[in-house]
């Protein structure tokens, strides 16, 4: 039962509704969409848009009322509720790791009620620990409360995989991480991402995380309507109306920037040389910080070099508007060179 | 027979003056000697009676008050008639409850225990549902979410978490019962509470001052050894940001 495992599940929602006894209007109204295996699907918008209502329907601590989800075409009104959950990961924003245990005993938990034997657990206790960057010998025999807040997440994390789970839940996982450590959570839940490809439903409220989190977003609004069901880049470029334009906010064409590279633009090392007193930005930087730098440097053009440092081209402010008007590469129609395997390669970096 | 206790104790009131210590002659405050020779014809026993009705009642109390405690955190409407009942046994002063329950179960040790484990409840009762009540939402919210059913979360995680205020009312039911227990020896000749009551009858004064010394000692004992048990079973609660 799970012991398995599966790389990823498609997720199915048919019609899904929720309505709570009492309340005027249904918490999520007939939310249709589907999720490809393997991808992460960000569920974003305003308070009291039923996103963790919807999230938490998948795994039963919701019931439906009517329509259905399914998870690799298995409806999960067919299944018992506390086997379906161990088959799902689930990750929440207070991060809720039992205090009294240790955080090995904190990821062992699932693999426990399962049944495993003590040598299974240990090893992929110790596995999952080195995978969300805790080395056990140092972290896996404290307790919760003498770990910081980031670190916390990733034992979150590491328990929900636990088990191997074909999908994953997270309700607004980095939500009460500061700034600094949420961005270096976002960059490592990627990169782990790119090894583990659990099919993830990511709650969010934030557009800047949903856009750099989602191969796709699922934008609802109040009453659990889905207004637009797209991948960032299409979102960003084409708001399916007035809602999703505000929400998406009015720096939506620099948002934009952040899915473009610098290693994307036709760049012609001819005219490479020109700029050499200004240091070269580096092919993987986003237009979103090219633009920045050429604001910051008062230039029009700066020189940009590859991972090597050898200068490949010159990037200016024309460039990046003629860049801007095209539609940029979406991760889901490409998803193996899309932003996202750039984005956590560049990550990686800044983990080790 | 309830005065019976007291007139017809064996021990003597005024101890006999053949070839006795200054101490016991002049009615010193406190004759070691004395105390060392009747240690084990009185105040061993005593004592070890009294750990006895002590262990008794807070065990036979703490397994009604848990239980009760369990059935009122699943079935939420159950607090209030318990924790009413608990707090009304709880107001009625022990010699009146003693002699509320002697037609009923006579001058016996099951009235005392009867009295006694109705004092410790309502703290136990108390301090065992509202740990189970205070463990986290989001802890409970995950376990759920993970797939533990409600008696894994109930075993694994809200019961470890309600231990420290679950020790914490038995070391109040345990310390209350200790001193409750010397009352006690108005209706049976047991426990420290008859040397007490017997000292307390003569002008001799040893004999008070070591029973009511070692009921103390008694009652710091007990509160130490939970304390350290504690200590022991929730190491976590020691952790405090060591990073």
């Amino acid at each position: 039962m799970g012991n398995q495992g599966q790389s990823a599940a498609e997720i199915v929602f048919d019609q899904a509704t929720k309505a709570y006894k009492g309340a005027p209007v249904p918490a999520v109204d007939g939310l249709s969409m589907t999720v490809p295996a393997g991808q992460i699907c960000v569920l974003l918008g305003p308070s009291g848009s039923g996103k963790t209502t919807a999230l938490t329907m998948v795994n039963r601590l919701v019931e439906l009322t009517s329509g259905d989800i399914r998870i690799d075409g298995v409806s999960v009104r067919e299944q018992e509720p506390t086997g379906l959950r161990r088959r799902i990961g689930y990750v929440i924003q207070q991060i809720g790791l039992f205090p009294h245990m240790t955080i090995e005993e904190n990821v062992a938990t699932v693999p426990q009620v399962l049944g495993w034997k003590r040598d299974r657990i240990r090893d992929r206790v110790r596995e999952l620990l080195d995978l969300v960057g805790l080395p056990p010998g140092e972290y896996g025999g404290r307790y919760p409360a003498q770990l910081s807040g980031g670190q916390r997440q990733r034992v979150g994390i590491a328990r929900a995989l636990a088990a191997d789970p074909p999908v994953m839940l997270m309700d607004e996982p980095f939500g009460a991480l500061d700034p600094i450590t949420r961005a270096h959570m976002q960059d490592e839940f990627l990169r782990l991402h790119e090894q583990v490809r659990k099919t993830t439903l990511f709650v969010s409220h934030d557009m800047d995380e949903a856009v750099k989190m989602g191969d796709r977003i699922a934008i609802l609004r109040q009453g659990g309507h889905l207004v637009q069901y797209d991948s960032p880049a299409r979102i960003l470029t084409a708001p399916a109306d007035d809602f999703v334009a505000r929400f998406v906010g009015t720096d939506r064409g620099l948002k934009a920037l952040t899915l473009r590279r610098l290693g994307d633009l036709p760049l012609d090392p001819a005219d490479a040389a020109r700029d050499v007193e200004a240091a070269p930005l580096a092919a993987a930087e986003t237009l979103h910080t090219a633009l920045s730098a050429l604001m910051a440097s008062g230039s029009d053009r700066l020189p940009v070099a590859d991972a090597d440092g050898r200068v490949i081209g010159t990037v200016t402010l024309d460039l990046i508007r003629v860049e801007a008007g095209r539609p940029a590469p979406g991760k889901v129609e490409e998803p193996d060179a899309g932003p996202a395997a750039s984005l956590s390669a560049s990550a990686e970096g800044e983990v080790a | 027979m309830i005065s019976g206790a007291l007139i017809a104790a064996p021990h003597p009131v005024i101890p006999d003056f053949g070839g006795v210590s200054r101490c016991v002659e002049n009615n010193g405050f406190f004759c070691t000697d004395w105390f060392t020779a009747n240690w084990t014809s009185v105040f061993w026993p005593a004592l070890v009676e009294h750990i006895r009705l002590t262990v008794m009642a807070v065990g036979i109390g703490f397994v009604l008050a848990f239980a009760a405690a369990l059935l009122a955190h699943f079935r939420g409407w159950l607090e209030r008639p318990v924790s009413g009942l608990t707090a009304f046994l709880y107001t009625i002063p022990p010699l009146a409850l003693f002699e509320l329950l002697v037609p009923g179960t006579g001058v016996s040790v099951l009235t005392v225990e009867i009295a006694l484990v109705a004092y410790t409840l309502m703290v136990l009762f108390k301090n065992t549902l509202t740990g189970l009540r205070e463990v986290p939402a989001d802890v409970r919210r995950v376990g759920e979410g993970m797939g533990l059913t409600r008696r894994q979360i109930l075993l694994r995680i809200e019961l470890p978490l309600a231990l420290p205020s679950i020790l914490s009312g038995l070391r109040i039911a345990t310390v209350t019962t200790i001193s409750t227990v010397e009352i006690a020896a108005f209706i049976v000749d047991q426990g420290l509470g008859s040397p007490i009551l017997q000292g307390l009858q003569s002008p001799f004064n040893t004999q008070f001052i070591a029973a009511g010394a070692l009921a103390v000692a008694l009652a710091l004992v007990a509160d130490g050894l939970i304390v350290a048990l504690g200590r022991l079973l929730t190491p976590w609660a020691r952790t405090r940001r060591a990073v």
